[in-house]
């Protein structure tokens, strides 16, 4: 790799060093002005023939013009384009001065390998840049962006501090490989593995450093980005240099977090009652004296800050951009701690005549976390309200249940519950994670061909994870392995290299323009894993536990090449077609390489004449593409491989006297390949009134074959009963719908709001290689009680995870009959033969709103998301609302959740619909208020200031009984609450 | 000019780039080739661990990894002997469970139908140790052998270990004769990928292990001769003698004389009784114990599990029973005991006459089928050794107790049996053979008999091998299964028992391997 990042190098100084620029007489020279009378680096000046870009002062010079009357023209995205008639005679100036677009259709949008004017998209594109992202405490960059891009839903897993998302845009297209987006920063691709140690690898990407986010979701853009497109790509643009003095921005926000609501268990008195009233005379001496909130005891009022200073400006000519930031975050959840500290640096220099940009970007990021034990939370929903927390004791003075051997020592019952406040307490698990990226960016302008551009991308991406954990020996909840005293360590190394050439021209005598682009790419994922043993809390090894091996690196690779093309003509019609090639080391040489194409037409109906004039009308595109994406996360690294694997230390067997390490063959499909989807969409982009309210409406079908399936394979033929191997089908259609206006718009007051609304159903037509409808399908969404019990099901003809449960029979009151269920094939047995399949954790609507109203120096904005149609399994009922838990016949008391006196049942009904819940919510995300003091001292100055406070997670509206019904897995037990946050800020630009 | 310039660039990234291509043969880095693993003679042993250790724990990744050898079930309850022991006696009147998992409470209530967890996971457990066997046969053919320049004694050793794989593979062809019939049938001649193997009849199959126990007799090494744990000549008779002794439920043709010469063989190999019954489930079974033939190895430190015997001990008790003086001090599962019935099959159910009767605190009635203290707990299986210590254990659960597949109260037992259903025997030296087992059992002659009848063998049966995995067997072979002839408690979902159709005496081919092979035909009934 490091020879190719070489060659890529020396190959383009090769090619530009061999160039040379021809003289010839008359010129124009000047500077361009932005609207403030700044100048504007970057703007493209052109004269007959002859185009030049203009420098970091704004100033350009043409030469070789002939002498007389010509047509300049100036551009500059987001800007009208000026045009002039400008006579040349010797060396003739000429100032510009541009005024903003209004409409935004001359935004530039980032696209995979270039970039385009929003008016020239051809593909279902949604941005969203920093003005917009949800304020507040925002720990990970996902959050950024949630509820504001129809078609993507972003579902947090809950609120410990930095925790990840589930990121899916259009529902995802796999069932059981990988569902998450491809993650694009500033030109490089990121691998979606996890990093050991961080709860989330986005969570080292610090999210005030980003500029915009960019949403492809259909295969027109995605297509590029061949097979690791399918579930949509997030290119996201890190904050850049800017022209002029440096400035600095420094903010800084105090953030408090609150548990809003409790799981509602008995009372220490109901429970006595209960027990007094209902239990056996061993049952009712166990009760204790105490009255103990465990959930007040496990969860805090929590702070945390958030701090960062960043400079951009030009310093001898380079644009540069530096910041830093310290984040430290205490969770709610006692013991949860994450701090962070991060870096970036970028510069933006050009050179040559401003032929060769080069792009810089680097960022570092040090995590420290401690991750409370989660135990604790399903542990103090169910921890009997009678025993105190402390009592003296072997277990470190933590009330536990233990029984007494009969040689007089004490064991804690291994059936009950830990005592909450021990779990978290007298667990210690920290990590602290390193992690720098970056890239280096070449964009050379060739000088004898201006229009054809060489671009070099080199990027990395290394983190090292490490962490230990530990529990002292006397604590109950290591007690059978005497504690721990436990490390593990990873690196992972990432590398990209990207190379393409891009040709843009104007072909005037035919009223065209055609872009074309053709590049290559490669990619290296590389992991080093350490293997330690286990140690107990005297660091003596656990036996059984040395690893077979120090560490394993499991690496993969990608080869691609892939190529673009735009053709437009007469500025209405936007012919575009891309192609790539992709070669995987994931898959056998005769399945390696997969072709991914689109094609994508645009009609830009407001440039025909009957539209051109309109008042009303100011854009309105249709975008019709077609195209396949690919999919290989997930997939096993060497599945295609036949092999042996070492047993690990502890399952070693025994011939003789001697525990051999047993070799096993392992299951291996030597045909595995890419699962591919074919998507069509068509969408509708609008603008009314100048662009004061505009929107867009996208229609979609997506349908990918070759699913990535673990199903069951015929006994016998491999080494296992089943196997991940590409069968199945999956559908997915869906309708999106964005619109933005500016309702107001005055000098003093404005109100800008945004809606979104996201329609995806999906259903799955294929499971198995034989067609057979009776096969059920894939058992899938396990739960906790009982063990291997799951309440989901992915079957052909169904929405994936639907739930595949028994129905419960009701009395005439409307109780629920314990263990009565609905015969529903009418053998009078009731057995799985019964089970149904109903709903889905999948919501079908998902609704974004948000706005923001501005009265001089203050403004209020507000985020309201909403889910329809997602069903939620209520496992914390299941597990705890019977009255089993509470006179445990494990020789325990436990509590049990209020939900006893509605249904009554005494035992676990796991597999009964009565727990399946509308989990359709509507959330307050975010409310706000900001002030403008502007510049503070005096307009002269340069110090502005803003001050804010929000508060977020502010209420939910659902129907849903348990705490919070947004899970993405539909199943709820015991779930990190999401705090209620009230952040206020401050932000000074000086 | 430029142009050449701009091609030769153009020409240049192509080559490179094609240069790269090779770095998209990766190859794992601790997971090796096929030729590699029997590079040595001493892989091909390690290879032979995993043929034997496929048996005993759930997978390569020991009991904490997420998935083992087979998937589709809890990684905890995928081994042979856990999903085996469940259907051949929670399904009678020797066990009933507690707990909730998929499809375990449909055994005792005898309502199990083809998508049951536990019955898919035995069938794949056996199918994935037949295949495993097909693969080290082929690769410990001759012509492997001399190409990978192994010969003499390592050769020799290593004849001797495809022997056992296929007894290995031959004893679970078995397992599936037993309970599925009529299973898919591949060997080592069959290949590994995109291949949909036969059905083989049960009477096929029936002959096939026959032939198969009969062709690897000779090249096993001699009885008792062979390392601990490892299949030997006895084995094979041993596994013979089982087989033939149900032939007329495999295929409806009574074998009994061939069960008695091969229960005989194995008698006169050289094996005697472990003097005392309790010893046989101790934590130090594995040393002095002149009794077993070939056994499940377990160690709580090397062979971590949570199927095999650490099933079997820690489900039978609760943490109110002391678990440590079981030698898991920090295990009680509360799972299973027996029905009355099995501590009825005792005069005097207290241990106190019959030493064999090991029954803990409970009450014999058992009025509530998931209430673990309706019924007597069963105290057989320990993690404690014969001396009173606890073998090393990771996490004081883990038990180092083996299993008896094959022990030698067996053989006098089916020898008994044999003799009575008409077998070519001596009905004396059948006496003779029960009074060892009962005279050990009452540590004096005082339970001896003179005379016995078919029933009585079926009784002695239980009594000296309930929960060792044959209960089931042998009241099918009894006829005593399914029907109304025989009841216990929950029986068909009848607190006083009822009878159950007759289709059940075979369990159902899973409905994954139903569809995924087309060339399956389900048993009658399901």
């Amino acid at each position: 790799m490091k020879k190719l990042y070489l060659k890529l190098t020396l190959l383009l100084v090769f090619i530009f060093t061999a160039l040379c620029v021809h003289a010839q007489t008359g010129s124009i020279s000047g500077q361009v002005l932005d609207e403030t009378g700044l100048p504007l680096p970057g703007a493209t000046v052109s004269a007959g023939d002859k185009a030049t870009i203009t420098n970091t002062d704004g100033k350009y010079t043409l030469t070789g013009l002939p002498a007389g009357s010509i047509s300049v023209s100036v551009r500059f995205v987001g800007y009208q384009v000026l045009q002039q008639v400008v006579t040349v005679s010797g060396d003739t100036k000429f100032n510009a001065s541009l005024k903003p677009s209004s409409t935004g259709l001359n935004e530039v949008v980032v696209i995979g390998y270039g970039t385009v004017q929003k008016k020239n998209l051809t593909g279902a594109v949604s941005t969203v840049t920093s003005k917009d992202f949800q304020k507040g405490s925002i720990t990970t960059p996902e959050q950024l962006i949630a509820g504001k891009v129809p078609g993507i839903s972003i579902t947090s897993n809950g609120g410990s501090p930095g925790s990840g998302s589930v990121i899916r845009v259009r529902g995802g297209a796999s069932l059981s490989a990988s569902n998450d987006p491809l993650i694009v920063i500033d030109g490089v691709p990121l691998s979606n593995n996890s990093i050991s140690g961080a709860s989330n690898p986005l969570s080292l990407i610090n999210p005030n450093d980003i500029e915009t986010f960019t949403v492809l979701k259909d295969a027109s853009a995605t297509a590029i980005y061949g097979s690791r497109a399918s579930n949509g790509v997030i290119l996201i643009t890190t904050k850049k240099g800017t022209s002029g003095a440096p400035k600095f921005n420094f903010s800084t926000q105090l953030s408090a977090y609150k548990v809003g609501k409790k799981l509602d268990v008995l009372s220490p008195s109901a429970f006595r009652d209960y027990v007094n009233t209902n239990g056996s005379a061993a049952q009712i001496a166990m009760l204790g004296t105490e009255n103990t909130d465990w959930q007040d005891k496990i969860y805090q009022t929590s702070l945390g800050t958030d701090n960062n200073l960043s400079v951009a400006g030009t310093y001898k000519a380079i644009p540069f951009r530096i910041s830093g930031g310290y984040l430290r975050q205490v969770g709610v959840l006692v013991t949860d701690k994450l701090q962070r500290t991060t870096g970036s640096i970028t510069i933006n220099p050009k050179l040559f005549d401003n032929h060769l940009k080069i792009d810089v970007n680097l960022k570092g990021a040090l995590t420290e976390s401690r991750f409370a034990n989660q135990g604790a939370i399903g542990s103090a929903v169910s921890f009997d309200p009678t025993q105190p927390v402390y009592v003296k004791n072997s277990f470190g003075n933590y009330y536990e249940w233990a029984n007494t051997s009969s040689d007089g020592s004490v064991i804690p019952n291994p059936n009950a519950p830990r005592n909450p406040i021990a779990l978290l307490a007298q667990r210690s698990d920290n990590s602290q994670v390193k992690r720098s990226c970056g890239n280096a960016q070449f964009d050379y302008s060739m000088h004898f061909l201006p229009e054809l551009h060489a671009n070099l991308n080199l990027g990395y991406d290394i983190s090292n994870g490490k962490g230990t954990t530990y529990v002292p020996a006397n604590a109950a909840q290591s007690f059978a392995v005497q504690g721990l005293d436990n490390n593990y360590q990873q690196n992972i190394s990432n590398k990209v290299g990207e190379f393409y050439l891009n040709y843009i021209k104007d072909l005037k005598g035919i009223n065209s323009n055609i872009n074309v682009t053709a590049g290559y790419g490669y990619y290296d994922f590389l992991t080093k894993i350490f293997y330690y043993p286990s140690y107990n809390a005297n660091h003596v090894v656990v036996a059984g536990s040395e690893p077979a091996f120090a560490f394993d690196k499991p690496q993969t690779t990608l080869i691609s090449y892939y190529g673009r093309a735009i053709y437009t003509f007469n500025n209405k019609y936007i012919l575009a077609g891309s192609v790539r090639t992709d070669g995987s080391s994931r898959f056998a040489p005769e399945n390696r390489w997969g072709v991914f194409p689109s094609a994508a037409f645009t009609w830009r109906i407001n440039q025909e004449n009957f539209l051109k004039e309109s008042k009303t009308i100011s854009d309105l595109k249709l975008r019709l593409s077609y195209g396949v994406t690919g999919q290989q996360d997930g997939i096993p690294y060497y599945s295609y491989l036949p092999t042996y694997a070492l047993s690990v230390a502890a399952a070693k067997y025994q011939l003789g006297d001697t525990f051999y390490g047993m070799y096993a063959p392992q299951a291996y499909d030597k045909s595995i390949k890419w699962e591919q989807t074919a998507t069509y969409n068509a969408g509708m982009d609008f603008g009314l009134f100048d662009g004061r309210v505009n929107g867009s409406v996208d229609v979609y079908f997506k349908k990918t074959k070759d699913l990535l399936n673990n199903i069951p394979i015929p006994l016998g033929s491999n080494f296992s009963n089943t196997i991940t191997t590409n069968v199945g089908n999956i559908e997915n259609k869906g309708v999106e719908f964005a619109i933005n206006g500016a309702l107001v718009k005055s000098s003093s007051f404005s109100w800008d709001a945004g809606f979104n609304f996201t329609y995806n159903g999906n259903k799955i037509t294929r499971l198995t290689n034989v067609e057979n409808p009776t096969y059920p399908g894939v058992l899938t969404g396990g739960i906790s009680g009982g063990t291997g019990n799951t309440v989901q099901i992915n079957s052909v003809g169904y929405n994936t995870y639907s739930y595949y449960l028994y129905k419960q029979v009701y009395d005439a009151a409307g109780k629920p009959k314990e263990g009565i269920y609905e015969d529903l094939n009418g053998d009078n047995i009731i057995n799985e033969k019964d089970l149904y399949r109903f709903q889905s954790a999948v919501p079908k609507y998902i609704l974004g709103f948000s706005t923001q109203l501005s009265y001089k120096k203050w403004s209020l904005s507000t985020v309201l998301r909403a889910n329809l149609g997602n069903y939620v399994y209520n496992n914390v009922k299941a597990n705890i609302g019977v009255t089993r838990n509470l006179l445990n016949p494990a020789g325990f008391l436990g509590n049990v959740s209020t939900e006893i006196f509605k249904s009554g049942f005494d035992n676990n009904q796991y597999l009964s619909d009565y727990y399946v819940e509308n989990g359709s919510f509507l959330r307050m995300d975010n409310l706000g208020l900001s002030y403008n003091a502007g510049k503070i001292f005096g307009p002269t100055s340069k110090v502005g200031l803003r001050l804010n406070a929000n508060c977020q997670n502010v209420f939910i509206v659902t129907k849903y009984s348990g705490l919070d019904p947004e899970i993405s897995s539909g199943i709820d037990n015991n779930f990190y609450p999401r705090p209620r946050t009230f952040v206020l800020g401050v932000n000074l630009d000086f | 000019m430029k142009k050449l310039n701009y091609i030769i660039g153009l020409s240049a990234l192509i080559i490179l780039s094609a240069g790269c291509k090779k770095d998209l043969n990766r190859t794992p880095t601790n997971a090796i080739t096929a030729d590699v693993a029997y590079n040595t003679p001493a892989g091909y042993k390690q290879v032979l661990a995993k043929m034997y250790g496929g048996f005993a724990l759930t997978g390569n990744g020991g009991p904490d990894a997420s998935v083992g050898d087979v998937a589709g079930i809890d990684q905890g309850s995928s081994d042979f002997l856990r999903l085996f022991w469940n259907l051949q006696e929670l399904t009678t009147d020797e066990a009933a469970i507690v707990w909730n998992d998929p499809g375990l409470q449909d055994f005792h209530v005898m309502n199990w139908t083809s998508t049951n967890i536990m019955i898919r996971g035995l069938y794949s457990r056996s199918m994935y140790h037949i295949t495993a066997c097909n693969e080290f046969i082929r690769e410990s053919a001759e012509a492997k052998l001399s190409s990978r320049n192994i010969t003499g004694t390592e050769a020799d050793n290593i004849r001797h270990y495809q022997a056992e794989a296929r007894f290995l593979r031959a004893y679970e062809y078995w397992v599936l004769l037993d309970l599925f019939g009529n299973p898919p049938f591949v060997t080592e001649n069959d290949p590994i990928g995109k291949f949909i193997p036969s059905q083989i009849k049960r009477a096929d199959l029936f002959t096939y292990i026959e032939s198969e126990l009969k062709a690897i007799e000779p090249l096993l090494v001699d009885a008792k001769q062979n390392e601990y744990g490892r299949a030997d000549k006895a084995a094979a008779n041993a596994l013979l003698a089982r087989l033939y002794l149900n032939a007329e439920v495999y295929t409806g043709q009574a074998r009994y004389t061939e069960a008695i010469t091969a229960a005989q063989k194995v008698i006169s190999s050289g094996y005697t009784l472990n003097p005392k019954y309790a010893n046989l489930f101790l934590g130090d079974n594995n040393v002095n114990n002149p009794e077993t033939i070939l056994a499940l190895n377990y160690d709580g430190v090397n062979s971590q599990t949570y199927g095999g015997t650490t099933y079997l001990i820690n489900a039978a008790i609760s943490a109110a029973l002391d678990p440590k003086t079981f030698g898991v001090p920090n295990g009680g599962w509360s799972g299973m005991r027996a029905t009355k019935n099995l501590p009825l099959l005792f005069a005097d159910y207290s241990g106190a006459t019959d030493k064999r009767a090991m029954f803990a605190a409970g009450s014999i009635e058992m009025n509530d089928i998931t209430v673990y203290t309706d019924g007597l707990a069963v105290t057989k299986f320990k993690n404690i050794t014969s001396t009173g210590t606890i073998p090393a254990s990771a996490n004081g659960v883990y038990a180092s107790t083996d299993f008896p597949l094959f022990r030698l109260a067996e053989m006098y037992l089916v020898y008994a049996e044999a003799v009575k259903r008409g077998g070519t025997g001596a009905e004396g030296q059948a006496i003779t053979y029960l009074n060892l087992l009962r005279t050990r059992a009452y540590g004096n002659a005082s339970g001896n008999i003179t005379s016995y009848t078919l029933n009585d063998v079926l009784d002695e049966r239980g009594r000296e091998l309930y929960w060792e995995g044959f209960r089931r067997s042998d009241l099918i072979r009894y006829g005593r299964f399914t029907g109304d002839n025989y009841l216990w408690p929950w029986k068909g979902g009848a607190k006083a028992g009822k009878g159950v159709e007759a289709f059940r005496v075979l369990y159902p081919l899973p409905s994954t391997d139903i569809i995924a092979n087309p060339n399956l035909v389900q048993n009658a009934g399901y």
